[in-house]
């Protein structure tokens, strides 16, 4: 399965902040095990909240790597903060905002809040907030090497950058 | 910039400790050590270093707060141990840091010892009267 977690970006200023939407679908496995009724409870899909950090260190992830046009190694090293106020459900759509707070060689602070679509009202309506902390792991080695290979960045994301007209971004 | 007194310094920093470490207010004294008190581990130093300076509208550069990629230059340590080159280079850099603590051995794993929250008071002192 292809670990992406979000669908399409939706808003991009480089440097500076990135929108990245999420459609979830009942066809996602994963949400026939969570929950799957095994606990005795009745079985109702939800959207495990760590999968929705993992979508915000994307989107995040995203922005931070192409201030260095993907060539640095960025790596998920810290979860600030997570604040998830509501569930998010099949037929549900959630956008993740990404912000940089701080960025330099060794790595990057951000801050992201989680919304959700609300089919109601059409109202993007804030359900988290999600700080994170990237390191740019060639320069925290303390001695060790890595490949030279840009594992982090695959061509799963380069697909998202290419159908988000971003093809600019990316260091041929 | 306006004087702000070790105090206040103090406070803020106890704020910026609670935040990046999740540590309890009464365990963020001066003479606790961010490793081994307080729990800290090797990317919470880039926090700390981001939050000190939002928190204090500082520039902190790069290896000025705490010593990067010690481990990957041999003429710094060896055997586990900190040269007097390292130590000659700790002292000129971080003269907020009391290495005075080391003993004659010099391991680099005391290193963690010296990393005080008084450390980091005295190098915010230092930092906002520059």
């Amino acid at each position: 399965m292809r670990w992406m977690w979000i669908d399409t970006i939706t808003a991009f200023e480089e440097g500076t902040r990135m929108h990245a939407v999420k459609n979830l679908s009942l066809a996602e496995e994963h949400l026939h095990d969570h929950f799957d009724g095994s606990d005795g409870l009745e079985p109702c899909a939800v959207m495990p909240g760590s999968l929705i950090v993992e979508g915000m260190a994307q989107t995040a992830g995203i922005l931070v790597g192409s201030v260095n046009r993907f060539r640095e190694k960025v790596v998920l090293a810290k979860i600030s903060k997570v604040e998830l106020d509501q569930d998010a459900v099949p037929g549900q759509c959630l956008r993740y905002e990404a912000e940089i707070e701080r960025m330099d060689g060794v790595g990057a602070s951000t801050t992201g809040v989680v919304r959700r679509l609300d089919h109601a009202d059409g109202e993007w309506h804030e359900i988290g907030r999600i700080d994170l902390i990237f390191s740019h792991i060639d320069n925290n080695t303390g001695g060790r090497e890595f490949p030279e290979e840009n594992f982090v960045f695959s061509d799963n994301f380069r697909q998202i950058l290419v159908a988000a007209g971003l093809d600019r971004l990316i260091d041929q | 910039m306006a004087v702000i007194s070790r105090d206040e310094i103090f406070d803020k920093i106890k704020d910026v400790l609670e935040n990046a470490l999740g540590a309890d207010s009464d365990e963020i004294t001066m003479d606790a050590t961010l490793i081994g008190d307080l729990g800290a581990e090797s990317i919470d130093f880039l926090d700390i270093s981001f939050k000190l300076e939002q928190e204090f509208s500082i520039k902190i550069d790069q290896g000025e707060l705490f010593p990067e990629n010690l481990m990957s230059d041999d003429t710094l340590v060896v055997d586990g141990k900190l040269t007097d080159k390292a130590m000659e280079i700790l002292r000129e850099k971080m003269p907020h840091v009391d290495f005075t603590k080391l003993d004659e051995q010099r391991s680099v794993d005391q290193l963690s010892e010296v990393f005080t929250v008084a450390s980091l008071v005295d190098f915010i002192e230092r930092k906002t009267a520059a």
